[in-house]
Formats: structure tokens, sequence, C-alpha cells
């Protein structure tokens, strides 16, 4: 901004003087259009921006819920894992996935119970179980950010917990509360976490599947469901199977043995919350001003968010009470070469703030990144070719233009799995017989996914031998891991099965050249398409290609999404799309949804495809209770083979996503499964703040230029005005 | 007048109920009540009585229309569409379906749809007042057909062009401000200066050839024969009597938008980043958040009455011989 004042203010006086009226308001138009622009004319961020420990990024989608115990979805999660710390974490570096400990001073102890409590003996057999309890232990001396919530006046009361509406009156955003305060974190506020819950009030998206396993969890749902004036305060009520031991330490008790919880505790749904904040929030008024939980998040993380406005930007500041934590010391082969190691051991967060503008349009969005306005970027399929070439072995790298700007690409596979699915319960594609199966597998082999990924994805997918992606415990590397009904495997690769073979496969179904052999009409199948604009248009064209390669004709069946889910859930449709991203790194993630009892007619659950093999379901309960080993890894076999040969779903495709960042940014590992990146990296500012000088140097003569060229328009017309004044007046 | 103003404000309210019920009738002919709460529960786990929990906290656990297990008005009025509608009419917007105050975002998010649409308008009414202007002096001259045609072209181009053109050109090529976003207080100007900009020249042919038309019009009358045959200047008789006689329907079409301003414009916000009422809108439609759907299409017909009663007042203050009874 001062710099802005030395360009501007000398021009103004010049003019003024020299020029007259009219320079005086070229000026004043100079004036706006510099103020706070500086050298760089287009920063959107002000000058002063560049040099400091600032992130700068965008997202598209807003984030709706900063409540932990609502937040479900990629774009939430991109915030509040900054601020929110579950007990565990996802190493950084480590692949595959690898749990550690976070706000816990170690892994939970897994204890083994009777049905009358007692402990059991290690390595007891899992029927014999009837609970598993999980002890945490906290860190002490974590802290909260700082928080009008917890903000004490002398006396130690609450200074904002007994708000009136004259108080709330010059009050709008929660920075208008003059004073904050902060506490340590206690294992109470674990457990405080855990009966919001299962508050129904709350909404919590998972609380069905909780109150599967853990003890007294579904009591205290229907508790406060059925009981009037349940203050949104839950110090009062108790869950019998969650409870405080210590100050820095909680239990929780699952019915029953599930290996998998583990997982959730590295969820934010399991982040600690002081009941201060619902107290706070939840006083008259607050609501009115959208002073929420929703919207105002209260953690122990190494941020805090400072400024919410999702239609504008977020803004994560670094908590001045976080404790500091070391950067990783150790990676996967490769993290030392690729240079995050660099910062092995030093405390982190590097980074002091974070700004993440809202860009919904992805032009304005790839210009500023490549102006060096966003640190980081993903490439839209408008900016693919711009970004990405293909070397002549396949190998990805980026194009000279982005070389030269010392960009720098990083790719990661999800842990997500696009599928088609066919509704087993349908007469033509579902059932379990020779004939239907052999239909499946024909399609499957029939609809080129590495096609698909060609055309719709730049490239950026793997085809999918199965349910589980790349990464995930129980799939195999090389022959051993191919779909063999789909794929032969030569010269060391995978190849899709000929046409051919799958018109045989038709033919033994009984559907030579698309004819129904037992009534002698074409067979029609059909896709349940969620839209059918523009942009479905051509991946429904190219669907239905493949399927005529079979002779077979696909009716698209164009629908919203509301609709599509009423279909799925009354088991209507036939064959349809869907994914499944991963909510824990566990084979048991994605082989649930193929589980029976998960049957969407039935329960509603995630098996939208209505599969039920009981063969698949008694190895589902087996692998789902045993640690990783050679015995799930057996299991997990079996329960692929199975799959393979019933063809449930034709298996798609995983995404690979690729991640753009400048050079000036450092420790920048793609990670699809945890969120909580922003404090690993760092940024050379001295870097970013030359290279955004170098590269947006504003270009003035066109304005000049624009200025002779108005004025030659305006010349004749000028002449014509005045001529004809002049002959009207003789 | 004061007659009038009542009447017409009592015209407001069947109209208001109209488009409140079609409104209603269309949201709810695409989603159901449960498929709503789904949506804002998330795919997955979620369980009917969650859906059921969020349906009453919403006030989506009543019949639609037609309550039959009420007896006499109560099966009127125990329904979502009453109970979501009655306080539309003191603008009490209530909160969104995600549980934000409407009220609350309305009045935070029509300041940036202000900052873009009243510079707009009024550098727009300048610049096209004075092209059509120009246009209409030289008549029937290779100036005015180059104008004309000029203005068609300009309209014949869609928007989108303008903006992403602009974006291209001026925030791009020659980096003179930044492409988008937006900023509050003073440091808003440089993110307004390019859509600004942007929305003034694609007004630039349909104004121009609008005004054009009103300033021809104009000239042909007998007023202006007779000014001429005075011997007044052509510029005198443009600026004293023509545009003058010509504002008058320039004015109140100005007017009757006036109201409108405040709830901003669509592609221009989700381009250039300006979080105003036009993204809002669009943003709720697309998480089918019924509540702020309702409200805004409730505000916005308001608004529209309000700038056609503005503009019949506005007719009796530029032309005395109009009242209003």
């Amino acid at each position: 901004m001062a710099e802005s004042h030395f360009i501007t203010i000398p021009i103004l006086v010049r003019c003024t003087r020299c020029c007259g009226l009219s320079c005086r308001w070229g000026a004043i138009a100079l004036l706006v259009l510099l103020t706070g622009c500086g050298d760089s004319w287009n920063n959107p961020h002000g000058e002063e921006s560049a040099s400091e420990a600032v992130l700068y990024a965008s997202f598209s989608d807003r984030p709706q819920f900063m409540d932990p115990a609502r937040s479900y979805t990629s774009t939430s999660y991109s915030f509040i894992q900054q601020i929110y710390e579950p007990p565990l974490a996802y190493h950084y570096l480590k692949r595959p996935y690898e749990l550690k400990p976070l706000s816990a001073v170690r892994m939970p102890e897994v204890h083994y119970l009777d049905e009358y409590g007692n402990e059991l003996p290690p390595g007891v057999p899992m029927e014999q179980v009837a609970y598993t309890e999980y002890r945490v232990e906290i860190r002490p001396g974590i802290r909260y950010q700082p928080h009008p919530a917890l903000a004490r006046r002398e006396d130690g009361s609450y200074r904002y917990h007994g708000l009136t509406e004259a108080d709330l009156e010059p009050v709008n955003v929660l920075a208008d509360f003059p004073h904050t305060g902060s506490r340590e974190l206690v294992a109470e506020d674990f457990v405080y976490q855990i009966k919001r819950l299962a508050d129904p009030r709350r909404h919590c998206p998972i609380a069905g599947i909780i109150a599967e396993y853990i003890e007294g969890f579904a009591e205290f749902q229907a508790y406060i469901q059925n009981t009037e004036d349940v203050p949104m305060d839950l110090r009062g009520l108790s869950m019998s199977g969650v409870e405080s031991l210590s100050r820095y330490s909680y239990r929780v008790r699952l019915k029953g043995t599930y290996p998998q919880f583990i997982y959730w505790l590295a969820m934010p749904f399991f982040a600690p919350m002081p009941w201060e904040a619902d107290v706070f929030h939840e006083q008259p008024g607050m609501a009115q001003r959208n002073l929420t939980l929703h919207w105002y998040a209260i953690g122990t993380g190494p941020y805090m968010l400072t400024e919410n406005n999702p239609n504008l930007r977020m803004v994560l500041e670094r908590n001045p009470n976080f404790r500091g934590e070391p950067y990783p010391g150790e990676g996967e082969p490769g993290d030392a070469e690729a240079g995050f190691l660099t910062d092995a051991d030093r405390t982190m967060p590097f980074i002091d703030r974070a700004v993440f503008s809202l860009e919904k349009e992805s032009i304005p969005r790839w210009s500023k990144f490549l102006q060096g306005y966003y640190d980081l970027s993903g490439i839209g399929s408008d900016s693919f070719d711009q970004a990405i070439e293909y070397g002549g072995g396949g190998e990805v790298g980026l194009t000279d233009e982005m070389e030269a700007k010392g960009i720098v690409l990083r790719t990661a596979v999800d842990l997500t799995v696009f599928y088609m699915g066919f509704n087993m319960l349908d007469p033509v594609v579902g059932g379990y017989g020779e004939r239907s199966r052999l239909l499946r597998r024909a399609i499957s082999i029939a609809v080129d996914y590495e096609e698909n990924i060609s055309i719709f994805t730049n490239g950026r997918g793997i085809p999918a031998q199965g349910p589980l992606p790349p990464q995930i415990f129980g799939v195999r590397e090389g022959e051993a891991g191919i779909n063999p009904y789909v794929y032969r495997w030569e010269n060391g690769q995978a190849v899709r099965r000929n046409i051919e073979e799958a018109r045989d496969l038709m033919r033994q179904a009984g559907y030579q050249n698309g004819i129904d052999q037992e009534t002698g009409k074409p067979l029609v199948l059909y896709f349940e398409a969620v839209g059918a604009g523009p942009d479905a248009k051509a991946s429904l064209n190219w669907l239905r290609k493949q399927f005529a390669k079979l002779d077979i004709q696909l009716v698209i069946r164009a629908t919203d999404y509301n609709r599509f889910r009423a279909k799925m859930r009354k088991g209507t449709g036939q064959i349809f799309q869907w994914g499944w991203h991963a909510d824990y790194p566990d084979p048991e993630n994605f082989l649930f949804l193929l589980y029976g009892p998960n049957a969407q007619v039935d329960t509603n659950g995630p098996n939208s495809a209505n599969y039920k093999n009981p063969e698949y379901d008694a190895l589902f309960s087996q692998m789902k209770n045993i640690p990783n080993g050679e015995r799930r890894q057996q299991i997990i076999d079996q329960m692929l083979e199975i799959l393979r040969r019933d063809a449930p779903w034709s298996w798609g495709f995983h995404p690979v996503s690729y991640i753009l960042s400048h050079q000036w940014v450092h420790n920048n590992k793609p990670t699809t499964m945890s969120y909580n990146t922003l404090k690993y990296r760092r940024i050379d500012t001295g870097m970013r703040g030359a290279a955004i000088r170098e590269w947006n140097q504003p270009t003035v003569w066109p304005i000049w230029a624009g200025l002779v060229v108005l004025a030659f328009l305006i010349l004749p017309a000028l002449i014509g005005f005045l001529r004809r004044e002049r002959e009207r007046g003789r | 007048m004061i007659a009038y103003i009542i009447r017409r404000v009592l015209y407001a309210i069947p109209i208001l109920i109209g488009v409140n019920l079609l409104t209603f009738m269309l949201f709810f002919v695409v989603n159901s009540p449960e498929e709503v709460a789904r949506l804002h529960l998330g795919d997955r786990y979620t369980t009917q009585e969650q859906v059921e929990a969020w349906k009453q906290e919403h006030g989506y656990d009543k019949p639609l229309l037609y309550n039959p297990d009420s007896a006499g008005l109560d099966s009127l009025t125990d329904t979502i569409f009453y109970t979501k509608s009655v306080r539309l009419f003191v603008f009490d917007f209530g909160n969104s379906d995600s549980g934000r105050n409407i009220g609350h975002d309305i009045r935070q998010r029509m300041w940036p749809s202000l900052a873009i649409a009243v510079p707009t308008l009024l550098l727009g009414l300048l610049l096209n007042t004075t092209l059509a202007l120009m246009l209409a002096f030289f008549r029937a001259s290779y100036l005015d057909v180059g104008g004309v045609v000029l203005c068609v072209i300009l309209m014949s181009i869609s928007s989108l062009f303008y903006i992403i053109g602009g974006q291209y050109l001026v925030g791009k090529l020659l980096q003179l401000v930044p492409i988008s976003g937006y900023d509050t207080g003073f440091e808003a100007v440089k993110f307004l200066i390019l859509p600004v900009i942007i929305s003034v020249i694609y007004g630039i042919g349909s104004g121009t050839r609008w005004y054009r038309t009103l300033f021809l019009e104009e000239i042909s009358k007998d007023y202006v024969r007779t000014a001429r045959a005075k011997g007044l200047s052509e510029q005198w008789v443009l600026f004293r009597h023509v545009l003058r006689n010509a504002l008058i329907p320039i004015l109140t079409g100005v007017v009757v938008i006036l109201p409108l301003l405040f709830m901003g414009s669509l592609i221009t916000e989700s381009f250039f980043g300006i979080p105003g009422l036009g993204s809002y809108t669009i943003d709720a439609i697309q998480r089918q958040d019924f509540s702020i759907v309702r409200a805004m299409v409730f505000l916005g017909t308001a608004l529209y009455i309000l700038g056609l009663l503005l503009t019949d007042i506005s007719y009796t203050l530029a032309d005395p011989r109009i009242r209003l009874r």
C-alpha cells in the first residue's frame, strides 16, 4: 500500500499543474486503478502478500459445516482438519497409509472383554469377545485456540456465557467479541464430542453406523430423541460405552470387535470439542447472527479459522497456542530424493496464514495460478493440454511452458473407485445364474475403460481390477492382481480381452448377436444416468457404443440425482455408475460395498448392486476382524475371485490426481487420505515475490493506443458535427 | 396517489402468493422433502430416523399443501406451504435448510451486487445516451449505419465471450487488474473495474440502439420541427428538447430495474468471484436449499412489483399530465 502512494500521488500533482481539469480526471482514474496495486497491478492479494509466509489456494465448492460432528465432505475436511485434532492421524509421508498418534500420546491400547466386562487374555478367539475397549491417553499441555467461548473474567466466570440481546447488538462476527480465552485440552472433551455425535439434533451423518458399534450410543440417541428439553450442553448425560478415566485418558467400549474403529479415531468426528463452545453458541441471538459451530470452529490444531466467508474466502491463521510438532523424519523410498525430508524434525507449522479464495470457474483459477497468485492447482480438462504432455512411452510430464515456470507436478492414485454396477435384483442383468453372469462378464470386457480414461479424464486414471484401489492392503501386483475374466497378462502387462471373447460369452449366455435366443427379441438394457446435459452426452454416447459392440441396445434413462438415488433405494434401476472414496485405508471399507447385509434395497446400505453371496459374506465377516497378514491376504484373494467371477460391477477405474505447485512450495506430497497437510507445507517467499514481479508487469501501452484510436474515431464525428453546425448557421 | 399505491400494494399480495405457490410446486414436483433431507444429510450411512429428525427440525414433516388429518382451516395451515410461506409476507425469511439466517446473508451479500450494478447502470446510462445522441445527430449517415451495425454485432455476442475475453485480455495479457476476486472497502475497487467495464461494454449494443430509436422518434415530432424552424441550433434542439423528452421512457425503464439491482448478476458474479446475491441464488438451487430459493424468488418478485410501482410514480414526476388514481 505504501509503495502504491509513492507511485500515484506524484502523477496526480504533476498533471494538475500542467494539464488542467481533463488531466486531473485522468490522473484520478489512474489513481483508482493503481491504488493498492504497486508493481503488480493485477495482484489480487495486495503487494506485501508475496513476501509473507502465506499460502494462497482456491476452492470451488463451498464448505458447508465446520462442526466436526456434522462435517463429512472433502471440502469441509480440507479446512477443519487444520483446526481440529482427533487422537490419531495418518503419517504424511509413508505409503501405504499408516496411523500415528496426533493428540494421543501413543496408539490406543486395545482390551478385549467378555460379556461381564472381564478382560480376556491376548490371542483369545474373536467369537469369545463381547466387548472391545480402546483406551486413549492424550498429551498433556495441549491448549485450545483463543476463542471468546473460553474467555473468563478475573473471578474465573465465563465472560460470554450469559449474553443478552443487548450484549449481542454490536456483534456480527466472532471477531467482534473483544476478549478471548483458552484452556487445556482434557479427555472429557473427547467424551463430550462422542456424545454430540449421538445427539440427533447435530445430524451426524455417520451416527447410524456408530450406533451399531459403540456401546450405549443408540440408547443415548433414543433418550435425547424421546426426551423434551434436553439441553445442548450434554455434560449432564452419560453414555455407558464412553468414559473419561482421568484428566488425560478415556475409553471407548465397542460391542464385539471392530478393528476398523482405530481408523475412526483419525476422523474429525472424534476430535475433541469443549463444552463451552456449545454453551456459547447456543445462546439466544447467536443463530440469528449465524454465530454457530457450523460456521466457527474451535480446535487445538496448528491453525484457526479467522475468516469464514465461503462465498469469498476462508482464512486460516497460525494458532498462537499450538504446541508445535516436528516434521516427520522418515518416509517412503524416494522421499529424500524428492526433497520431502529436507525439513525433517523441524518444528511445524511453517506457514503463518493460508488464504483460500472461492473460484467457481476454472479459467480464472488457472490463469491466476499461472500468474503465481495461487501456489497450488489441480488441472481442469480445458487446461490439460497446456500443462501436461505424454512422452513416447506414455510417461507423464509437464509442457515446456510449465517447465519454464518451474512448476512441479505430483500425481497420486486416489483411494476411490468409479464403477458401473449391475442391479443383482434385475431379472436380466442380475441374479446368480450362469446366464446373467456371462452377460455381465461380456459387458465388462466390452466397456473399454482404458479408452474411457483416455477420452474423458485425459488419462488420469487406472483401470480397476476389482473394488480395491492400489495402496490398499489386499491388492496384488502383477499378473496375480489382474481380473482374469476381463484381462490377459501379456508382455508384462494387463491387456483387455478381445471383443470376440465377449461375443463368445454372449453366445454362451444365449444372446448371440444381441438377440435373446429364448424370445427372439433384441436385447435391450437400461442405463440409469444422472443428468443428460451436453457434458454427459458425450460419455453416454460412448457408453452406447461400448454396448453396441455386443449388439446390445442401451437405453439411457436420464434423471436427476435425487431420483437416481430413489431408484437405487428401491432397486428399480438396471445398470448404473457410482463411485466410492475411502473413509479409511482398509480393504473392509471397499469390500463392504458388496457385502450382502449392506444391500441398499434392504438396509439403505452402501451395497448399491444389492449383491448377496453367502460365501463372500462369510469370508467378509472373517476378513474384517483380522489384522493385515498372510491369512487376511488369502481371504481377500478368495473374495476378489468370487467378485470377479460373479461380476456384480464392471470394475471401472481408480482416478489419479494431478497436483501442480509452484517451485516455491515445499513438502507438497499428495495425499488422498488425510487433509491436515497445511502444517507440513513451506513457502519460499523470496522466490515467490520475485517470480510474481517478473511474471506480472502491467502492459500499459494498449491503453494509450486505445485512447488514440478513440480520438481518431471521435475526431471525424466532431468535425462532422461542427461542419453541420456551420452549415445550419449559414 | 396514495389510494393508487395502496391499491397496487393490495394487488401485489395475490401475485406474491401465486409466485410463491408456483415456486413451491415446481420445487417439490422435482424433489420430495425426503430427498431434500437425504441430500442435506449426505449419501452414506443415513438412516430413516435421521431423515425423519431432519424433516421435523426443518419443518418438512407436514403434508405439502393439504393436511387431511387436520380439520377446518388447519387442513390448509398445518402444511409445509403455509408454515414456510406466511412469514415471508413480513420479510422474515427464516433459516436456510443448512441452518443459516437468510436475512443476515441477504444483508451481507447485497452490497457486492450493488457495487457492480450501480456503477454499471450509471456508466452504461451515460455512455449509451451519449452514443445514441451521436447516432441520432448523424442519422442516415455512414456513421449512423456503421454505429447500428456495430450495435447489432455487440448485441449478438454472448456475455460469456465478453467476460472470458475481457479476463484474458485485461487480466491475463495486459495484467492491468486482477482477473477475479473481491475485497471489502476501498480495496474492492481494483476488483470491480473489469466486471464493470465488461458489463458496460456488453450493454452498449442494446442500450444504444434502444435509446437511438427513442431519440429518432422524438426528433420526428412536431415540436422539434418547430424548434428548428425557430432557428435553434441542432445541438440545442438535441440536448434541450429531444434529450429531455426521450429521457422519460429511458428513466422509467431504469426505475423499473432499480430495485432488482440488489439481486445481482449470476454469470458476472460467478466468473469474477463476487460474493453477491446472484451467486447466492444459484448456489441455493444447486444445493437444493428450498428455503433460500423461495426467499430469493419472493424477494425478486416483491422488488419487481416495487419497481413497477416506482415506474408509475416516476411517470407522474416526469410528465405532469399523468395522474395516478
